[in-house]
């Protein structure tokens, strides 16, 4: 157990934008860690950052004693890093099947490729009847299960998550952050990012609290949850 | 029999229209880029068989590899030089097309600084007698030239679906920030898409020297506008699309010549583009929606 990702001082812009401002946070090896926050508060930025599609000004970001700042984008994945994007990006136009062959692209072990689409399939048996289908076709929840299987695919250490609630129905939320704890149990690390607070809250271990840019307040995620100020502008009161 | 050797003329034809458009088709579907210097490859291709085969009087086969070969490096090249710096600060698309016409331009001066302006004449490379099928006459370059494209577009079919660097550039052209988080080096996957889209139309520009016997710096001018409105008769970014877009261009210019005039061709041929856009706009094989989930 320690520190498997830790974020120091980061700064953002968007040209004359300042996005995120002199952030810092860590997630512990094994953990659950939410960063929750209304819409626009720079928690995409924030991801984006880490997995480097956006160039921050400044800061320090460390994944696994790597710096992820003077790495490529497309090579962090081979850190053990994966992403299950905002919106689900997944390949409309690909099948189901080829989607998560996309996500085992950096891998070049081919036997042991086929046992992981098994063991996806176990966990996420939906995926499994559509596994010839164009991805596009999928409903939304499909979709969102499928960028997580992608995104399990390379058999990453760490996995973040950008608001895998999005546009779902509490049903398949639910059947999503199940999902997400199970993972977490066979011992990945996650780090989540939500609108949904309550939700998050529940299953994290830790949490943050992003405010246009800036960490507004942290803790454990249960003790957040019942804090005052937390449930009057998060969680409805 | 007359309207089925026309026909089949026309594919001839076609067939070097929709090895050009396969090459704008692939990079637009990466990229979103119209690269109109991609004509002007077809002419490199064609001097580089004449500098081998004429010139430095080597084998056919050498002349046909070192072309391909030439042509995909030389893409790449251009890619590396001339766009890679726009792509990857995401300029606006119009800087690309007037760099991309500035790359055009470039190459024709360059070939008439090397080589002059004054066409060179080609020797036949290919042929065998007429074949009679059936009361129609097949010539030699007709029957290599379906032939050739036939093979290369399943080929090119074969390579992005089932090949993991096909899968790439299919990945890369739907979501390129989502293919970079997979692991996908998507200015690699890039470079190749173009070295790929060149090396086919030096296969073109082949195909062309066995078909027509003389070549000069500006032939891919009118050449690559006419495989560009192939390519988006059907349907920019789809590769069937670009092959069906090829033929049906080469068999209508072929018509026009035989039946109304060869004054009116080019007429025609921008004729039936304006109209298949306007009742299909995104070209005959194009899909209507671009969906962004
Ligand atoms: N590509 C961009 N260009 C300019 N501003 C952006 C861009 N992306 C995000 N922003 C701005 O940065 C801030 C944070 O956005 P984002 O990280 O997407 O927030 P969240 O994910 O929390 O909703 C917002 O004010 C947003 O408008
Ligand atoms: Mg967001």
């Amino acid at each position: 157990m320690g520190v498997m990702l830790s974020v120091k001082n980061l700064d953002v812009y968007y040209g004359s934008i300042h996005a995120i401002k002199n952030i810092s946070f860590e997630v512990q090896e094994g953990e659950i860690v939410t960063l929750i926050g209304a819409n626009g508060a720079g928690k995409t930025t924030t991801l984006h950052s880490i997995s480097g599609l956006v160039k921050p000004k400044s800061g320090e970001i460390t994944f696994c004693g790597s710096n992820l700042m003077a790495i490529e984008p497309h090579k962090i994945i081979r850190l053990g890093l994966a992403q299950v994007p905002e919106g689900r990006r997944i390949f409309a136009k690909m099948t189901v099947q080829e989607n998560l062959e996309m996500g085992a692209y950096i891998r070049n072990d081919g036997g042991t490729i086929e046992k992981d689409y098994e063991r996806i399939f176990e966990r996420l048996p939906r995926l499994k009847e559509r596994r010839r289908q164009i991805a596009g076709t999928l409903s939304g929840g499909e979709q969102q299960m499928l960028a997580i299987g992608r995104a399990l695919m390379c058999n990453p250490k760490m996995l973040l998550l950008d608001e895998p609630s999005m546009g779902l129905s509490p049903l398949l939320v639910g059947e999503i952050f199940e999902i997400i704890q199970d993972v977490n149990k066979t011992g990945m690390t996650v780090l989540l990012v939500e609108q949904n607070a309550k939700k998050a809250l529940e299953i994290a271990n830790h949490a943050y609290v992003l405010e246009t840019g800036s960490i507004a307040m942290e803790g454990e995620a249960d003790e957040l949850a019942n804090n005052e100020k937390v449930r009057k502008a998060y969680l409805g009161g | 029999m007359e309207f089925l050797s026309q026909v089949i003329n026309g594919l001839g034809i076609g067939s070097i229209y929709a090895l050009v458009a396969l090459g704008y088709s692939m990079v637009y579907g990466i990229v979103q880029l119209i690269n109109f210097a991609h004509g002007d490859i077809i002419m490199v291709g064609a001097y580089a068989v004449f500098v081998i085969l004429v010139m430095m009087n080597l084998p056919l086969w050498l002349a046909v590899l070192g072309s391909i070969l030439f042509c995909g490096i030389a893409g790449v090249v251009i890619e590396r030089v001339a766009y890679h710096r726009l792509l990857v600060h995401d300029a606006p698309r119009i800087s690309l097309l007037i760099t991309a016409i500035g790359v055009s331009i470039f190459l024709q001066n360059l070939y008439q600084l090397l080589f002059g302006s004054d066409p060179k004449s080609m020797p036949k490379m290919f042929t065998f007698a007429p074949l009679q099928l059936g009361g129609i006459q097949l010539t030699s370059s007709t029957i290599i030239n379906i032939s050739v494209s036939v093979v290369m577009m399943a080929g090119l079919q074969l390579l992005v679906s089932k090949m993991k660097i096909g899968k790439a550039m299919r990945a890369t052209s739907e979501d390129a920030g989502a293919a970079k988080l997979m692991g996908i080096n998507t200015n690699t996957t890039i470079a190749f898409t173009f070295g790929i889209g060149s090396a086919l139309a030096a296969v073109g520009a082949v195909l062309y020297c066995n078909t027509y016997p003389q070549i000069k710096p500006v032939m891919g001018g009118l050449l690559g506008l006419k495989a560009f409105v192939a390519a988006v008769l059907g349907g920019i970014g789809s590769i069937p699309g670009a092959m069906l877009g090829g033929y049906l261009l080469g068999v209508a210019e072929s018509m026009t010549n035989a039946y109304i005039s060869s004054n009116l061709t080019d007429a025609v041929v921008f004729g039936i583009l304006i109209i298949v856009l306007l009742v299909k706009p995104t070209g005959l094989l194009g899909k209507n929606t671009r969906e962004k989930v």
